[in-house]
């Protein structure tokens, strides 16, 4: 899977309560959820997000509360996918759980500029930065979060093995 | 191979000799504890892999403490989705509003968690029962919900770093600050993915209120878990408490740690976090004189019983200051209770401080006491990111109950002797 946008970028430690504050937990909707995404940290997002656009973090990206509704904002804004140099462990398979890959590539991250455009290689393990022409190697995942992540997430693939449709 | 006293749980869990870091396992889970904003999600997942009844009644537990007593309209649907939920699946271990209160502080009072489970919540402050010796981590509502259905949840085996605490704490120092240094030295960031486990001579002046609230705050060292060893502290207080058998299990001598981190109780100082991250972290000295219009005592870190004796002990016979207001919520039924019985609701009424029903409310940035801008608040609670309690330009610092009473009389940062 090869998803290609271009980049969003913020610094290092951006926490879940920065991308979906404790006030909007009593929303459930996804699109509601989304209007409100990375509003502790950048009002402008809702604004310039576009679909397939990717979130490009720092070291550490996702730290803090558990809250699904986390990825579930960043996914219902349109971002396909994110990069960091690192990611806090709750998050990072929340993410993948709902479909949204959570990539590490700590070498690409530094050179990347806003708005660049990026292609990112889930199963080969590459970050593309296509603006700037340069190639990074990113962590590939095991085979079975890479199983999980071809059935579309946690459920599908519980289903799956459950043989439930 | 030897094995920390996490991969042993792991392990065990999992029907395995051994594990080593980096192995992924699935194990079976002995508590998936839920609470009102991310249990419900939680029901979706699980409805829609298609499960029609829970692993095991009693291995399940919601909670309502969220948005409770339910600040709008929104938050009540939210907690009657709960409810519903409850009844459609017969769940038999349910806390509705006073009957319970914050998960955190219940699923250890209650006894539904002894040394050597695997236990899972849909709160990343479940790593507080890491104090009983359990494996326990956070996970969102998508993993709850598939561990409600199957019993069991795949993990990264962590790698560990050990923690060595040495030495007698001193006056007005206690688990808050414990964590609060270990933060300072290894930031928000230092543990991730891994294990912190507790090690030492000094573990013995720490009970178990302290040990919450060191395991609660590990997560914001981005530590998968974190665990005590079992000792006699333990014992007595898991006694009365359970009703299930347990095997204590212990980390082997020669176990391999990715890092040692050694503290020696007795030099640990009054810390506080100043904003925007629980890694800022200050000597409450350095900082002395910063204005507060809001303290808060509560929550999961530091909302039981010891931490109420910490804060009535500096107020007895005091008054919050008239520039700043005080909000006191007991972190649950029982300790709201046991606080009333030894007079310490007396003392913070007294002070002229309000006391709210046991909640995560305000720490959560839920209701009952969000921050406006430009407003400065001293909290017990466990996160000061941008906007975690209120406005986006409000300015929270974290620290212990001592020093937060202490504040509240003083109206500005003061050392609990200077109150």
């Amino acid at each position: 899977m090869i998803y290609r946008g271009k980049a969003i970028k913020y610094g290092d430690n951006i926490n879940t309560d920065v991308i979906l504050p404790g006030q909007y937990l009593n929303l459930t909707d996804e699109r509601d959820l989304a209007a409100h995404c990375m509003e502790g940290i950048d009002s402008d997002f809702v604004n310039k997000v576009e679909k397939g656009d990717i979130i490009v973090g720092g070291s550490n990206f996702g730290c803090g509360s558990s809250r699904e509704h986390a990825p579930i904002a960043i996914k219902a804004s349109g971002v396909s996918c994110i990069i960091a140099k690192s990611f806090a462990t709750i998050f990072y398979r929340n993410a993948i759980n709902i479909g949204v890959p959570a990539v590490e590539c700590p070498d690409a991250i530094d050179e990347i500029n806003e708005g660049d455009i990026l292609e990112v290689d889930i199963e080969k393990g590459t970050v593309k930065n296509i603006t700037l022409g340069k190639s990074y190697n990113a962590t590939v995942y095991p085979k079975s979060i890479q199983n999980l992540i071809n059935v579309g997430g946690l459920v599908n693939y519980v289903k799956s093995i459950r043989g439930v449709n | 191979m030897p094995m920390t006293l996490t991969q042993k749980i792991l392990a065990k869990a999992s029907d395995k000799v051994e594990v080593v870091p980096g192995d992924i396992v699935e194990a079976r889970v002995d508590l998936v504890m839920g609470h009102d904003v991310l249990m419900p999600l939680a029901f979706e997942a699980f409805e829609e892999t298609g499960a029609t009844k829970l692993f095991d009644v009693n291995k399940v537990v919601a909670v309502q403490d969220h948005f409770v007593p339910a600040p709008d309209v929104k938050s009540a649907e939210q907690s009657k989705r709960l409810k519903e939920y409850v009844k459609k699946y017969s769940m038999v271990n349910y806390f509705e509003l006073g009957r319970g209160g914050v998960c955190h502080t219940i699923i250890p009072e209650k006894g539904f968690v002894v040394p050597g489970d695997v236990a899972v919540g849909s709160d990343s402050h479940t790593t507080t029962y890491g104090a009983l010796g359990a494996f326990a981590t956070g996970l969102g509502s998508s993993e709850i919900g598939v561990s409600m259905a199957l019993g069991k949840m795949w993990f990264r085996v962590p790698e560990a770093i050990k923690v060595v605490l040495n030495g007698k704490p001193g006056r007005y120092i206690g688990g808050k600050d414990v964590i609060l240094e270990i933060l300072r030295r290894i930031g928000t960031d230092g543990a991730r993915y891994c294990s912190l486990e507790f090690v030492g001579d000094g573990i013995k002046y720490l009970d178990i209120d302290d040990r919450l609230t060191i395991c609660n705050m590990a997560v914001e060292t981005g530590a998968k878990n974190a665990i005590f060893e079992v000792d006699s502290i333990t014992n007595e207080y898991l006694q009365n408490r359970v009703k299930k058998d347990f095997d204590v299990l212990k980390a082997d001598d020669t176990a391999e740690y990715k890092g040692e981190i050694e503290i020696d109780l007795s030099k640990v100082v009054p810390l506080i976090a100043a904003p925007h991250s629980p890694d800022n972290v200050k000597e409450v000295h350095e900082i002395k004189g910063v204005k507060v219009d809001q303290v808060y005592i509560g929550s999961c870190t530091n909302g039981r019983i010891k931490d109420l004796r910490e804060a009535a002990e500096i107020l007895k016979g005091k008054k919050v200051n008239e520039n700043t207001r005080l909000i006191v919520v007991p972190s649950s039924q029982e300790v709201y209770k046991q606080a009333l019985q030894e007079g310490l609701i007396d003392t913070f009424l007294e002070a002229g401080a309000a006391i709210g029903p046991p909640t995560c409310g305000a720490c959560c940035g839920g209701h009952m006491g969000l921050l406006a801008s430009g407003e400065v608040c001293v909290s017990t609670t466990n996160r000061n990111f941008i906007g975690r309690m209120g406005s986006k330009e409000s300015y929270v610092y974290l620290t212990s109950p001592y020093v937060a009473a202490a504040t509240a009389v003083a109206g500005k940062i003061v050392l609990p002797e200077e109150a």
